[in-house]
């Protein structure tokens, strides 16, 4: 498979939030870091993580209390789960379809390994 | 905060810029980068008012430094890549020099060093480079000045020293603040940096914000053979080639590598500036 390693960085700050809030790290309703607090955090200038908490406000994943802080959203899970789900699926999994095609391997086998896989669990 | 207009500087005979125009906004972090002998550190000690123009003039909120007034050395602090501290504790000598700076704050200074593992009852003859390093970077940062210029600030700090200089600087920076990094460890500074400005010999090769560098341009590293076509530059890597292009409609951001970039520019600027003119 193909990884998408040149993903920005303020996408890669998105899904350390997101893994940080279904980690429960921070609960929903509860107040995050400021900007410049996650900036020192992720080492990275406070204009990136401006852009990663436009990003999760638009997903309805954080919102703004105008003078207070960013919240985690109720429901905020749900949505990431979503978002993610969202992903997998119009992306990740067009790319592996592509490469197990080009690799010649029948779809019935992935579907054999996966179910052994469950077995073993 | 900064204009520098028509400068000419030369060290005798050897002529250093030949008639340089750039400006320095507030609230950014500007990661300065050039070949050795590009420029880098006379460009900083001309902003601080230690070197003198033949022609043109830098102008820092208003004051032409060329004349230091009070006024303007208050307000801007550099911390060159070489530098020498007497031998007295750190104690000491923030009760000396933290007087010429009126924003001063022992609040952030404390905060710095603590961030770092240091305290100000060191003594700063027995210092090694690196903490000397440090010290330093902590006293600039608590200064609050609106200009903070810092040449090679990161060389010869340890491997979790690094990521300590990059909290500070992020946690120090405020929207009146312009800080200038000057750099050859660019990966150090490559996602605490607003904007990338790029010398040649003589002259300004690049100057570009890093939301518009990752806007008009996209990094990637290809497998042999699968490079694309109408790329900017490409230099071989383990996949196969790291290469820049320009980003078309539909192409998905990338993150910018300023190595690559720094390469391209160098290899060649005008086709790198024109995918800035083309979009």
């Amino acid at each position: 498979m193909e990884f998408k390693e040149s993903k920005p960085i303020y996408m890669q700050i998105v899904d350390r939030i997101c893994n940080e809030i279904l980690a429960g790290t921070y609960d929903e309703g509860g107040r995050i870091p400021s900007v410049r607090e996650y900036a020192a955090i992720v080492e990275v200038n406070a204009n990136t993580v401006v852009r990663s908490f436009d990003f999760l406000q638009s997903a309805d994943i954080i919102f703004n209390r105008r003078g207070i802080g960013y919240f985690v959203s109720d429901g905020a899970k749900q949505q990431i789960m979503a978002m993610r789900r969202n992903v997998f699926m119009n992306e990740q999994l067009p790319d592996f379809f592509n490469e197990i095609d080009v690799l010649g391997i029948t779809i019935d086998e992935v579907a054999d390994l996966y179910r052994k896989r469950g077995n073993d669990n | 905060m900064v204009t520098i207009s028509n400068l000419q500087f030369s060290y005798g005979s050897h002529e250093v810029f030949s008639n340089l125009n750039l400006t320095f906004d507030e609230g950014k972090i500007y990661g300065l980068l050039g070949l050795n002998g590009a420029g880098k550190s006379t460009l900083l000690y001309l902003m601080s008012g230690l070197l003198f123009a033949k022609n043109g003039t830098v102008e820092f909120n208003g004051h032409n430094m060329s004349r230091r007034s009070p006024d303007a050395l208050a307000n801007l602090f550099i911390v060159p890549e070489e530098f020498d501290l007497p031998a007295m504790t750190f104690e000491r000598y923030v009760l000396l020099n933290a007087p010429f700076y009126p924003n001063f704050s022992r609040e952030t200074l404390d905060r710095c060093l603590a961030g770092f593992g240091m305290t100000a009852d060191m003594n700063l003859a027995r210092l090694s480079m690196g903490q000397k390093k440090k010290a330093f970077v902590c006293f600039a940062l608590a200064t609050n000045t609106s200009l903070l210029l810092m040449d090679e600030p990161t060389n010869g700090l340890d491997i979790p020293s690094k990521s300590q200089f990059r909290k500070v600087v992020a946690e120090c920076m405020t929207d009146n603040r312009t800080i200038i990094i000057s750099t050859h460890q660019v990966r150090d500074v490559e996602n605490l940096i607003d904007n990338v400005t790029i010398m040649g010999s003589r002259q300004l090769l690049f100057d570009m914000p890093v939301a518009q560098i990752c806007d008009h341009l996209t990094f990637v590293d290809c497998k042999l053979g699968q490079e694309p076509e109408g790329a900017i530059y490409s230099q071989p890597s383990a996949l196969g080639s790291a290469v820049v292009c320009g980003r078309k409609a539909g192409d998905d951001e990338t993150t910018l590598d300023i190595e690559l970039l720094f390469n391209a520019v160098l290899a060649n600027a005008e086709s790198v500036n024109q995918a800035f003119a083309a979009k």
